[in-house]
C-alpha cells in the first residue's frame, strides 16, 4: 500500500501559482501523516528551472514534464502525463487545487487510475490511516465528511482556505525530469485563440480581497465607486448574481451558486441582500463585510461587519477613509 | 446528429437543507426537485443546436431514484426526444462510481455530442463529465459558454484562467455547460402534455461498490455573530478600525 | 378524492412560478410606479400557452383546463396581481366566451389571436351608471342595414385602451328589457366612433390597463354579433361565471404570496431577543392567513375542476370561490401588513402593494355582496 502524496504544481506562464503552494504545504502534512513522501508533479514548458523552489514549501521530490507542446494546459496531454507520472509513484492521495486546471485533471487522473475523488474540500484530517476530507455541499449548506475505501484517493482543495506556510529558502526539493512521448491523440481538443483578459483585471477566484455589487448599485455605472475602491486595495471587482443577468457586469465576475466560489481574506458586499445562492459562493471568507441600506438584509447575518447606509455615500467614503489611515 | 444530455435530479437551490436522523443523508421531507440548473442549459443547447440544423435526436440519460424520471419528463417538455432511466437510489456520492455506470450505458448509445452540466449543485463535485469521457475515451472539454457544431467538429468557447479560449474538436466529444451557456426555455404547456407520451426506458443502474463512504453531514460552521457597526458614512472610521485592529483585514 | 397534483400540473405550476419570478418579478416595482405594462411579458406568456388552457387545440389552445389554469393564476398572482388580469382578457373572457357562443368563421378568426397574444382582449360590461346592476346598463347597438351603430360609454374596462377586440353588451330593443341585450364582438382599433381613455387613479394593480370606452356612433358590422339577438345577458352571466374564477385564482394567489412574504420576514425579523415568528400574536396572524389561502385555493380548485368535468355554469361553486378568495386576499393582506410593521407601510416592500391590489378584488367580477345574491339565491332553491 503507498503512503505518497502526488501534488499537482499548477503552474501558469512557467509560474508557479500560489494555489500550488497551498496544495504542497497540505501534501507535505498528509504525507508526514502517512509515512511517506511530498512528491510534486510540474507539468509544462519552461518548468524545469523553477522546480526545485517547491521544495521551499515542503516538496521532498518534484517529478517535471517539460515540453514546448504542454505550454497551455489541455486535459488530454496533461492528463497523460499526469496519470502516467502518478500511476509509477504508488501514492496514497493525489492532491490538486480545485481550480480550472484541477478540477479537470483530478476528474481525468480519478477516471484514469479508478480513484474516487472528492472535490473543493476545505478541510482534512489523517484518519484510521487514511485521510478523511470535509467538504461543502448543497452550494455550502451543509458540510460532508468523506472517508476513502481504497487508494489512491484524488482530493482537491478550495483555493485559499489552507494558507501555505512561508517557504523555507534553505529547503531544496530533488527534481526529476521524465520525457513524455506525445502524438497529435493527446491534443484532440486544439486551443485555436486564446482572447486574452483585460491586463490588470485581478480574477475574483485570486483576490484576498473582493468588493463586490450586488442590486442594490443600481447599475454598470454604479459600479465606479466600487471600482475605486478596488482599485486602492488591489481587490478584485465581484458581483451578485442580478447584476450578471441584467448585464452589468460580466460573468466572469459572478460570485455564488452558479458562479464563483471565492474565499478571500475580505469580502465587502455593497448592495447586495444576501440570498443562499451568493452567500454559497462567499460565505468562507475570513472576514466579511457588508454595506446595505435595508437594515433587515439577510447579508447582516452572515457579516462580520457592516453598516446600514446609502452605499454611494458609504463606499467612497470609506476610499477615503482607508486612504487616510493606510495611504 | 445524435445528442445525449445526462442530467439529474437535485434539489431545488432554495431549499433548506436539513439533516436526516442518521446523519449521513438529508431529510426529503418538503424538498422541491429540480434538473440541476447546469444540466438545464447542455438540455436547452443540445435542443438549440437540433432546431439549427432542422435534424437530429435528443436522448437524456439520468442515473438517479424513480423520481428522476419526473425530472426527465420536463427536459422531454423543453424538447428532448427520448431517454434512458437508470435506476439507482444510493445517492453514493461517488462520482466514479457514478460516472462508470452512465459509461457502462454510453457505451451501448451512438452519439455525436455528450453534453453535462458543469456540476451538480447538490455535491458540487463537478467531475462527473470529465470522468465519463475518459472512461469512454472522448476529448472533452469543461464549462463551454459556445458551442457550435459543423462538418462533424465542434467549436467551443470557454473561460479559462488564461481568458476566453476558443477550442475546436472532432466529435464525438463531451462538453460540460457553464452558465452563460444559453438562457433555457420555459416549456410550453402543450409540450408538458406531450412529454407523457414520449419513450422513457428504465434499467437498473451497473453501479460498482463505492470507493468512498459518507462518515456524516454537518451544518456550516456558524460564524459568531458580527455586528453593526453603524449608519451611513460616520460609522466608516468606526469600521475601518475595526478591520484593521481587530480583524486584520488591512 | 385523491388531493394530489399530477406531475404535469406540478411542472405548469413550475412555468408559472419561474415565469413569474424571472419576467416579471425584476422589473415590477419600476413597472408597478410607471404604470407600464410590458407588451413582451404578455406576448411570452401567450408563446408558452397560458392563454390556452381551455381552448381546443384546433384553435391553438393546448386543453389542459380550468385547473391548469387556475394553478397558473396564482403562480403570477403570488407575485403579480396585475399580470393576472391576461388570463381573463384574453382566455376564460373572450377567448372562452367567442368558443362557446361564436360561429366559425368568428372562431377562427379571434380565437388563435387572443391565446397567443397577438390580439389583446377585452369585455366591456360596466358603464359609469351600471355596475351591479347589469341589465341598467344604457349602451345601444342600433341595427341598420350593413350592421348596427353603437352608443354609450362603458367604464372600469381592463384594456379599454389596449385592446384590439372586445365583448360589448349593449341593449338592442330596450323594450324586451334584460332580454334585449346583445352581445358584440368589435374590433377597438381603426374605428373612428370609439375613443378610449386610460383611468389613472386606481388606487392599485398598476401594471394592469383600465380605462373608458365611448361610442360615438361606432359602426360595427353585421358578423360583429355573438349569438343571436338577445342572447347578451345570458352570455354575459355566462361569462362572468369563468372570468369570476380567474379573479378567485387572482385572489388566492395574492393570499399566497401575502402569508408567505410574512412567514420569510417573521422569521428574520428580531425584537425582544427573538424573531416575531415566536410571538404567539404574530403565530395567530399567520395561522389565521395560512387557513384562509387554504380553503380559497381549495374552493378555487373544486370550482375549477367542476369546470374540466363539464359543469361550466356551476355559478354556486364560482361565486362561493370568488367571493371568499376575495375576502381572504384582503384579510392576508392586511395581516401581512401587521407582521411587517412599519416595512408594511413602505413601498420599497411589496405588502402594500398586495394591500392595494387585494381591495379591488371585493368589488371587480361582481362585488362580494352580489356573490352573496347568488349563492343564497342558489342554496335557498335547493
Amino acid at each position: 500500500m503507498g503512503n505518497n502524496v502526488l501534488i499537482f504544481a499548477e503552474q501558469l506562464g512557467g509560474k508557479f501559482r500560489s494555489v500550488a503552494y497551498e496544495a504542497i504545504c497540505q501534501g507535505k502534512k498528509m504525507a508526514q501523516g502517512l509515512g511517506g513522501k511530498a512528491i510534486a508533479v510540474a507539468i509544462g514548458s519552461g518548468v524545469e528551472a523553477v522546480a526545485k523552489d517547491l521544495g521551499q514549501y515542503g516538496a521532498d521530490k518534484v517529478i517535471v514534464v517539460d515540453n514546448a507542446k504542454l505550454k497551455d494546459f489541455t486535459v488530454d496531454a496533461y492528463g497523460k502525463a499526469f496519470a502516467e507520472v502518478v500511476s509509477k509513484n504508488d501514492p496514497a492521495v493525489v492532491l490538486l487545487a480545485a481550480t480550472f486546471q484541477g478540477k479537470d485533471l483530478g476528474g481525468y487522473a480519478s477516471a484514469a487510475l479508478g480513484a474516487p475523488l472528492s472535490s473543493d474540500c476545505t478541510e482534512w484530517a489523517s484518519q484510521d490511516g487514511g485521510i478523511q476530507v470535509k467538504r461543502p455541499i448543497y452550494a455550502g449548506k451543509a458540510y460532508v465528511t468523506v472517508k476513502f475505501n481504497s487508494q489512491p484517493a484524488v482530493i482537491s482543495l478550495r483555493p485559499k482556505v489552507f494558507l501555505p506556510d512561508a517557504p523555507d529558502a534553505s529547503k531544496s526539493a530533488e527534481v526529476e525530469k521524465i520525457d513524455l512521448a506525445l502524438s497529435d491523440d493527446d491534443f484532440r481538443s486544439v486551443v485555436k485563440e486564446i482572447i486574452a483578459k483585460t491586463a490588470g483585471k485581478i480574477d475574483v477566484t485570486e483576490a484576498d480581497i473582493i468588493v463586490s455589487g450586488g442590486r442594490g448599485v443600481k447599475g454598470p455605472e454604479g459600479f465606479a465607486a466600487l471600482e475605486e475602491l478596488a482599485g486602492l486595495l488591489g481587490a478584485a471587482v465581484g458581483a451578485s448574481r442580478t447584476v450578471v443577468d441584467e448585464g452589468w457586469r460580466p460573468h466572469s465576475d459572478q460570485i455564488g451558486q452558479t458562479g464563483k466560489v471565492v474565499s478571500p481574506k475580505l469580502y465587502i458586499a455593497c448592495g447586495i441582500s444576501g440570498a443562499i445562492q451568493h452567500l454559497a459562493g462567499m460565505r468562507t471568507s475570513k472576514c466579511i463585510v457588508a454595506i446595505n441600506k435595508d437594515p433587515e438584509a439577510p447579508i447582516f447575518s452572515t457579516a462580520d461587519y457592516g453598516i446600514v447606509g446609502d452605499l454611494f455615500k458609504v463606499v467612497p467614503a470609506l476610499t477615503e477613509e482607508i486612504k487616510k489611515t493606510i495611504g | 446528429m445524435n445528442i445525449v444530455v445526462c442530467v439529474k435530479r437535485v434539489p431545488d437551490t432554495e431549499t433548506k437543507i436539513k439533516i436526516g436522523g442518521a446523519g449521513t443523508k438529508i431529510d426529503p421531507a418538503g424538498v422541491e426537485f429540480i434538473i440541476s440548473p447546469f444540466d438545464e442549459f447542455a438540455v436547452e443547447e443540445a435542443i438549440r443546436i437540433k432546431e439549427k440544423l432542422g435534424k437530429g435526436e435528443i436522448t437524456i440519460l439520468s442515473l438517479g431514484p424513480a423520481e428522476a424520471q419526473a425530472i426527465m419528463r420536463k427536459a422531454y417538455a423543453m424538447g428532448a426526444d427520448k431517454g434512458t432511466h437508470l435506476n439507482d437510489a444510493t445517492e453514493c456520492q461517488d462520482t466514479l462510481a457514478e460516472a462508470q455506470a452512465l459509461a457502462a450505458a454510453l457505451k451501448g448509445m451512438q452519439f455525436d455530442l455528450l453534453l453535462f452540466g458543469k456540476q451538480a449543485v447538490d455535491y458540487d463535485n463537478g467531475a462527473v463529465g470529465v470522468q465519463v469521457a475518459k472512461l469512454l475515451n472522448i476529448p472533452v472539454v469543461s464549462r463551454i459558454i459556445k458551442l457550435d457544431v459543423a462538418d462533424g467538429k465542434a467549436t467551443v468557447e470557454r473561460e479559462s484562467d488564461m481568458g476566453k479560449e476558443i477550442v475546436e474538436v472532432k466529435l464525438p466529444a463531451a462538453f460540460t455547460a457553464e452558465k452563460g451557456l444559453n438562457d433555457p426555455r420555459y416549456p410550453k404547456l402543450m409540450d408538458i402534455m406531450k412529454a407523457k407520451k414520449k419513450p422513457l426506458e428504465e434499467k437498473p443502474a451497473q453501479l460498482d461498490a463505492p470507493k468512498l463512504s459518507i462518515v456524516k453531514l454537518d451544518y456550516p460552521p456558524a460564524r459568531p455573530p458580527g455586528k453593526i457597526v453603524g449608519e451611513g458614512e460616520e460609522a466608516v472610521p468606526a469600521l475601518v478600525n475595526l478591520l484593521k485592529n481587530e480583524a486584520k483585514a488591512l | 378524492m385523491k388531493f394530489d397534483f399530477t406531475e404535469e400540473q406540478k411542472s405548469m405550476m413550475e412555468v408559472g412560478r419561474d415565469f413569474a419570478e424571472k419576467e416579471i418579478l425584476p422589473t415590477q416595482e419600476e413597472d408597478e410606479k410607471s404604470h407600464h405594462f410590458r407588451k413582451e411579458t404578455f406576448k411570452k406568456m401567450g408563446e408558452l400557452g397560458f392563454f390556452g388552457c381551455v381552448i381546443p387545440e384546433k384553435y391553438g389552445g393546448n386543453e389542459t383546463g380550468h385547473l391548469c389554469a387556475a394553478l397558473l393564476t396564482e403562480e403570477i398572482g403570488r407575485v403579480s396581481a396585475s399580470w393576472t388580469l391576461p388570463f381573463n382578457m384574453q382566455m376564460w373572457g373572450p377567448a372562452f366566451t367567442i368558443l362557446n357562443h361564436g360561429n366559425e368563421e368568428q372562431k377562427e378568426k379571434y380565437i388563435p389571436a387572443l391565446v397567443n397574444g397577438d390580439l389583446i382582449g377585452a369585455f366591456a360590461i360596466t358603464e359609469p351608471n351600471s355596475g351591479s346592476d347589469v341589465a341598467g346598463m344604457g349602451a345601444t347597438a342600433t341595427e341598420t342595414d350593413d350592421g348596427y351603430i353603437l352608443n354609450g360609454q362603458k367604464m372600469w374596462i381592463s384594456n379599454a385602451q389596449t385592446a384590439d377586440v372586445s365583448l360589448v353588451y349593449a341593449y338592442t330593443d330596450k323594450a324586451k328589457k334584460h332580454k334585449g341585450i346583445s352581445c358584440f364582438l368589435v374590433d377597438m382599433k381603426n374605428n373612428l366612433g370609439i375613443k378610449t381613455a386610460a383611468i389613472e387613479t386606481k388606487l392599485g394593480l398598476f401594471c394592469a390597463p383600465t380605462g373608458e370606452i365611448a361610442f360615438e356612433d361606432a359602426k360595427i358590422p353585421k358578423s360583429a354579433l355573438l349569438g343571436q339577438k338577445g342572447d347578451g345577458f345570458k352570455i354575459c352571466m355566462w361569462q362572468l361565471n369563468n372570468t369570476r374564477l380567474g379573479c378567485a385564482a387572482r385572489g388566492v394567489g395574492i393570499a399566497r404570496g401575502c402569508h408567505e412574504h410574512a412567514i420569510k420576514y417573521a422569521l428574520e425579523r428580531t425584537q425582544f431577543g427573538q424573531p416575531i415568528a415566536e410571538f404567539e400574536m404574530i403565530q395567530d396572524q399567520l395561522a389565521l392567513m395560512y387557513v384562509e389561502y387554504e380553503a380559497a385555493r381549495l374552493l378555487v380548485l373544486k370550482a375549477a375542476y367542476e369546470k374540466d368535468q363539464g359543469n361550466i355554469g356551476n355559478t354556486l361553486s364560482v361565486s362561493t370561490a370568488k367571493y371568499y378568495a376575495a375576502e381572504a386576499a384582503v384579510n392576508a393582506s392586511g395581516l401581512a401588513m401587521k407582521v411587517f410593521g412599519s416595512y408594511g407601510y413602505s413601498s420599497e416592500y411589496p405588502v402594500e402593494r398586495f394591500f392595494r391590489d387585494a381591495k379591488s378584488l371585493q368589488t371587480v367580477e361582481g362585488t362580494s355582496n352580489i356573490q352573496k345574491v347568488i349563492i343564497a339565491r342558489a342554496i335557498l332553491s335547493k
